[in-house]
């Protein structure tokens, strides 16, 4: 496949110009200026003028329902989804039913008949069926694909308990990504912690809820290197607050291996989002305020942030339509991610066009250690969207290709529209 | 929620946040009109109308109150509640409002314990929703009948209802505010006629957010000295059971808040004393300032069944 006439834009290799890039066998094959490839006999062509291209993003955190829960997704719908918002390779999330913590259960999630729509790749639960009781078994699960664990939905709460965790995955090198939630000062909470919780007469959760957890598993890395001789890699789950961000930094900056994601709609949205008990702004951490808000843009200019991760959580409608306190946590977020960071980071924060497709590509790749993705180097990976970065446009939530419709983005503006999404040299998605 | 764009039914009540002033004004006018309409009139009103009663939360006294408005008006009500059978089981708020809809009912009145519950049911039956109290949110025809009292009780009845009619009246709030619907409607209402609200507690019913409700509310936390600003004292329940959990000393609460004949004496020996009900004589309030002069307590449920005879004349579009 040779994809032609567009703008290349690949920050791994600090590329930035008018090039062609041709696919062979599933990888990119050779990345040439315009017309060098002219010769070449291709079966494809993608005529990309006027268009970004750029390595296929990569999300780290995403809720695809199966097993269990196919009336809210399955894995070949949010997978097709993830292809429509230029994503190319997804992480699953274990909440499933049951929750994915053996082999067993990872391997029926990874295996073709799931009919994936770009690359599926799965942490499997931190512990037993996140009971937060029993650690899993890392190596085997390691062998069997895993690219990290995680309890998501949920804290690793005990101290021992997450200390385990991240010394077993340090030794075998991947990833502990943490929900930083301590539930213990969360029961009964609904939103962030406020004056619109308080207007609303519904429970908060305070910004410690988050804190406490991330300076607590910060601690736990600084003992383990000292006391084990292990380097653990701890990443920080859907980051909100400002004051948990600044543990992350003064950690980084301590070398410990720390790494965090943001999700969009944090660094779109405050709480007012809410309105009259809007359930699709509700969430697990919870809109916060506009100084957290600028607190997460912030840190993703600067770099604290590492990436960032849509948290994609699809609910039927009937589960939405309930008592706010009630409705599950979530939002769907595979195909707004790019047009948020768009219109937000780019146009509004000025952050370069590079720097966006960096935190949804090379470094989440990095992150679970996918060493042949997020760039567009030779040999990599053929994974790569296309994408108008000046249109604007406004999400339908009715035309997601996700089975369910929950997001607070419906009509929203967005600004850069994606043309089409290929993985393995393969077109998944074209609009 | 007058805004043609609103997904929630004309005539619907469900917060006082953003209620126009001049809707509270038709709305005390329209009581002020049917209270003085003969009653064998009034009761062909609403007559083979049908409304529904939906109390997932028990409340003597507002399902009293909205069942006797009601009969009237010569509607015909059905009530729906969480001791009756007749809330199925794991039904959804959806799908019990969607069979009342499909049974006739023409306007839903609710109370809830979830806070925002009124908005789900009128957004998605379409039917005029009266929030009848929903959780720790809202209780927006206590604060018009709380108003309608302090109008009245002041000497303010005649003059015309605007961002003016309360300028000059300092109201006081004491209690627990946290868990309040009732404060946070009053709070919300009554600066935005004119008046400083003044809210009192420990911090532990009070949190410093409560001051954002509006823009002449203020925290005191010194009971006596709030007490000494102002005109009106509006005293609030206080469940013992949720002090257990806050750890508050009840004796010390009651040293502190209480509503005694000898602090309004020496306070504001004339000020107007509220209280939403049900209260505890010797707990939030002595029993001889509930009984005083003062009280405007049983003041407060007549205008609460006149405010609401109202309410149901406009939620079924009836005009006058
Ligand atoms: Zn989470």
């Amino acid at each position: 496949m040779l994809i032609k006439n567009g703008r290349v834009i690949d920050p791994a290799s600090g590329l930035d110009a008018q090039r062609d890039i041709l696919v062979r066998d599933g990888v990119i094959a050779a990345v040439e200026a315009p017309g060098v490839l002219a010769g070449v006999e291709v079966a494809e062509t993608l005529d990309a003028t006027g268009c970004v291209v750029a390595p296929g993003f990569v999300d780290v955190h995403v809720h695809l329902r199966e097993p269990g829960q196919t009336y809210k997704e399955t894995i070949a719908t949010g997978t097709s989804a993830g292809a429509a918002g230029g994503f190319t390779s997804v992480v699953a999330m274990p909440n499933t039913v049951p929750v994915n913590d053996t082999v067993a259960s990872l391997e029926w999630m990874l295996e073709p008949a799931r009919n994936s729509a770009v690359r599926l790749f799965a942490m499997p639960a931190a512990t037993m069926g996140s009971m937060g009781a029993e650690l899993s078994d890392y190596p085997a699960l390691a062998r069997a694909g895993a690219v990290g664990f995680t309890d998501d939905g949920k804290p690793v709460l005990e101290d021992a308990m997450m200390r385990a965790a991240l010394l077993s995955a340090g030794r075998l090198g991947l990833v502990v990504s943490q929900h930083a939630e301590d539930t213990r000062l969360t029961g009964g909470c609904s939103m962030n912690a406020g004056p619109v919780a308080f207007r609303l007469g519904l429970r908060g959760m305070t910004i410690e809820a988050e804190s406490r957890i991330v300076e607590r598993d910060i601690a736990l890395l600084r003992d383990i290197e000292a006391k084990d001789g292990v380097r653990p890699h701890l990443h920080v789950q859907h980051v909100s607050t400002a004051r948990a961000m600044q543990a992350i930094q003064r950690a980084k900056s301590d070398g410990l291996h720390v790494t965090c994601e943001v999700a969009p709609h944090h660094f779109t949205l405050t709480d007012e989002a809410i309105g009259d008990f809007n359930t699709n702004a509700k969430m697990n951490p919870p809109l916060r305020v506009e100084s957290d808000r600028l607190a997460m843009i912030a840190a993703l200019l600067d770099g604290t942030v590492d990436c960032i991760a849509t948290d994609h959580a699809p609910h039927a409608r009937h589960e939405k339509e309930q008592e706010f306190e009630r409705a599950p946590n979530g939002i769907t977020g595979l195909e707004t991610a790019l047009g948020l960071a768009l219109r937000v980071l780019h146009r509004e924060h000025g952050m370069p066009l590079a720097r966006v497709i960096s935190l949804m590509s090379a470094n989440p790749a990095s992150i679970v250690k996918l060493n042949d993705a997020g760039s567009l180097k030779p040999g990599a990976w053929g994974d790569l969207v296309v994408f108008d970065a000046g249109a604007e446009w406004q999400f339908t939530a009715s035309a997601s290709r996700s089975m369910s419709k929950n997001t607070p983005f419906d009509g929203a503006a967005m600004l850069g529209r994606i043309k089409a999404t290929v993985v393995g040299g393969r077109v998944v998605f074209k609009s | 929620m007058t805004d043609s764009l609103s997904p929630y039914a004309p005539g619907s009540l469900i917060t006082v946040a953003g209620l126009p002033i001049a809707e509270v004004a038709s709305i005390l006018a329209l009581t002020t009109r049917l209270e003085k309409m003969a009653a064998a009139e009034r009761r062909q009103l609403l007559a083979g109308r049908t409304l529904a009663l939906l109390f997932y939360e028990s409340s003597t006294r507002t399902r009293t109150s909205f069942e006797l408005a009601a009969k009237s008006l010569g509607a015909t009500t059905t009530l729906v509640s969480d001791k009756s059978s007749s809330i199925e089981k794991g039904e959804s708020l959806k799908d019990t409002g969607l069979t009342l809809r499909a049974l006739g009912a023409e306007c839903i009145v609710l109370r809830h314990s979830a806070g925002g519950a009124p908005f789900l049911l009128a957004r998605t039956t379409g039917l005029p929703v009266l929030n009848a109290g929903d959780g720790m949110h809202q209780h927006p025809s206590q604060a018009l009948l709380d108003l309608r009292t302090i109008l009245s009780r002041l000497g303010l009845a005649d003059r015309p209802v605007d961002d003016k009619v309360l300028a000059g009246v300092t109201i006081t709030i004491t209690g627990d505010i946290r868990h309040s619907r009732v404060a946070r409607s009053n709070a919300m209402l009554l600066p935005r006629l004119g008046a400083k609200v003044l809210l009192c507690g420990p911090v532990e019913l009070l949190p410093e957010e409560a001051a954002t409700l509006g823009e002449g509310v203020e925290i005191v936390r010194d009971f006596d000295t709030a007490l000494r600003r102002s005109q009106v004292a509006m005293m609030l329940r206080i469940q013992s059971e949720r002090l257990a959990g806050l750890k508050l000393d009840l004796n010390e609460y009651i040293a502190g808040y209480q509503l005694t004949a000898a602090r309004l004496e020496r306070c504001s020996p004339n000020a107007l004393v509220m209280h939403p009900g049900p209260m505890i004589r010797g707990l939030e309030i002595q029993g001889e300032v509930a009984d005083s002069p003062n009280s405007a307590i049983e003041q407060q449920v007549s205008n609460g069944l006149a405010v609401r005879t109202a309410l149901l004349v406009r939620a079924l579009g009836v005009s006058l």
